[in-house]
């Protein structure tokens, strides 16, 4: 099977975002990068799914500058066959993402699954799966958490909030956004991480994939952190008075019950 | 300008989310609602109640039954005839899986979960939260293609129905072709409690509470209270709560009304995820966690003594 990956690399969560001085983007200068989390959940997918299926290859894509280069390689040592990195600008949105993936896999071959995250934790917009999906003409599933691989099909377990779960079939080739609980991801060992840094990564163009600025719909500006909060008003009293305090708060204060 | 509000329904019932989206400042934008699914006529009298000049009814027995794919399919073909300048969703499972379906086929702009969205004259602005709510950003509409947009439950209030209005009512047909999907199953595991994404006001439990078991004294408290039972990733991790009810940057982002920390410590990534919540209470034996940075209310105390209180507290007003 021909198995394609596409990943995004966001700041690590633990990052406290600073902005730029001309508020239209954040300040990236101390930013550890991450592969987004459920990316991994779409590659040990990946993984595994060609481990059963003798003679598949898995091809991580990213869309991204010089530094998702990292993310690739992190890729590789989780065990991916090829990376392969489309030169976009950090702030392209999710449709010139999507453009730009679908063309890719274009050119690199006949998909038969696509597997992505629910969503980046970045723009958190879960979006680019989907819109993959329709720039490719595949069905696409999306929130999956558990899937059984038929002969030319999957079914998949889809979390519809609410603890909800759907049960969904698709023929493939297909687009798959993982959701917690998919699998659990692999660590690279530190000897793969080694080898990897010795892999290629190719790079394709934003000129190869047809993609111009034209493309792009939205861009985000003027970002604000949020306002700082008012002290916290600490309610004292022994714990009986603390409750009952509390609860005329949220009752007459706040007429939230 | 025209504004196609995306009517999600069950059960025959307007969602709140939908209703909230009329509550919206969007000016003097002529609003217009679209409604598909099954034997929908019935909806058309309170989304004009709410506010709508026109209903358009997409009536398909493949759209009960079906997956996003169906209705994606469906309001790709419907949005063109009514020409709106915005589509607005409400950011639910459902909005979220169909509105990038519609961008991509529509070819238009996509900006979701917005958190502010106001239209004047022929100007839309939006801000959505970026980093999981770490900051917010304006979004730019770069050209003029159609804009898709969906809007954070709870952004604003839903507006009281007015009897007097009502919507010019319009029946759209659709060819859908043979979709690929197929929904095979629908398993209810929910019971009774509101998911978090949608719940005014979610209390959660964090490692500190021990074990699964113990995670009965939160539920007593929501229960009492009507509230979303939440959970940290630690306490997620410990196994004491399975996924869906993880609050955070790696779990669901939140942004209740009232957001009641209890025993949850702050980790930054948990705080990126409910910090957009209205009023936010924090409970915790240490008066250093930075839940308190974060929180408008905070009881220093012991949460197994405290939160039975609670309950105890919360029904006996109920009672009186």
């Amino acid at each position: 099977m021909n198995i394609f990956v596409c990943i995004r690399q966001v700041p690590d969560t633990t990052t406290r975002i600073k902005l730029r001085e001309d508020g239209n983007g954040i300040d990236e200068a101390d930013i550890q990068w991450i592969i987004s989390p459920h990316d991994e959940l779409a590659i040990e997918e990946a993984l595994q799914l060609r481990d059963r299926q003798p003679g598949s290859t898995v091809t991580v894509l990213s869309a991204g500058p010089e530094r998702v280069t990292d993310s690739l390689r992190m890729a590789l040592a989780m065990g991916a066959d090829s990376a392969v990195r489309l030169d976009l600008p950090g702030d392209a949105d999710s449709a010139t993402n999507a453009r730009a993936l679908a063309a890719a896999i274009g050119k690199l071959g006949a998909a038969d699954i696509v597997f992505v995250g629910k969503e980046a934790i970045d723009d958190g917009a879960g979006a680019v799966g989907t819109m993959l999906a329709v720039r490719l003409g595949f069905p696409s599933i999306n929130v999956v958490n558990g899937i059984e691989y038929g002969e030319g099909s999957v079914t998949c377990r889809r979390d519809v909030g609410g603890g909800n779960i759907e049960i969904i079939e698709t023929p493939l080739p297909a687009v798959i956004s993982a959701q917690v609980g998919l699998n659990e991801p692999r660590y690279a060992t530190a000897l793969n991480i080694i080898k990897a840094k010795k892999k290629p990564i190719d790079t394709i163009t934003a000129d190869e994939l047809g993609i111009t600025e034209a493309d792009r719909k939205t861009r985000l500006r003027n970002f604000e952190l949020p306002p700082p909060k008012q002290p916290c008003r600490l309610i004292e009293g022994s714990p009986a008075e603390q409750a009952n305090e509390l609860i005329r708060v949220l009752a007459e204060d706040i007429q939230a019950i | 300008m025209k504004i196609l509000i995306i009517a999600e329904h069950k059960n025959g019932t307007l969602a709140e989310a939908t209703r909230e989206l009329f509550g919206l400042s969007l000016g003097q934008a002529e609003i217009h609602a679209v409604v598909a699914g099954e034997e929908v006529a019935p909806l058309a009298e309170p989304l004009g109640q709410l506010g709508a000049a026109k209903v358009h009814l997409v009536e398909s027995p493949a759209l009960a039954g079906g997956t996003g794919e169906s209705l994606g399919q469906a309001l790709g073909q419907v949005v063109p005839q009514i020409g709106p300048d915005v589509v607005l969703a409400a950011h639910t499972p459902q909005g979220r899986d169909l509105a990038p379906r519609l961008a991509a086929t529509l070819d238009a702009a996509l900006a979701t979960d917005c958190i502010q969205l106001g239209c004047e004259g022929e100007t839309v602005t939006a801000r959505r939260p970026i980093y999981a709510g770490k900051a917010t950003a304006e979004v730019e509409f770069t050209d003029d293609s159609l804009k898709v947009i969906t809007v954070r439950p709870r952004t604003a209030k839903a507006p009281e129905p007015d009897a007097g209005r009502s919507a010019e009512v319009a029946t759209v047909a659709v060819e859908l072709s043979e979709q690929k999907t197929a929904l095979k199953e629908i398993i209810a595991g929910g019971g009774e409690r509101p998911d978090v994404t949608e719940a005014a006001i979610i209390v959660t439990g964090g490692r500190s509470l021990g074990s699964a078991e113990n995670f009965s004294i939160i539920e007593n408290f929501a229960d009492t209270i009507g509230a979303a039972v939440g959970s940290s990733r630690a306490a997620v991790d410990a196994g004491y709560r399975p996924y869906r009810d993880q609050v955070g940057q790696t779990g669901k982002v939140v942004s209740p009304q009232v957001y009641i920390a209890c025993g949850v410590s702050g980790a930054i990534q948990h705080l990126a995820g409910m910090r957009t919540s209205k009023h936010i209470v924090a409970i915790n034996t240490d008066p250093e966690a930075p839940i308190f940075q974060l929180a408008d209310y905070g009881i220093v105390g012991d949460l197994f003594e405290v939160v039975p209180l609670l309950a105890e507290a919360a029904k006996n007003r109920n009672g009186s």
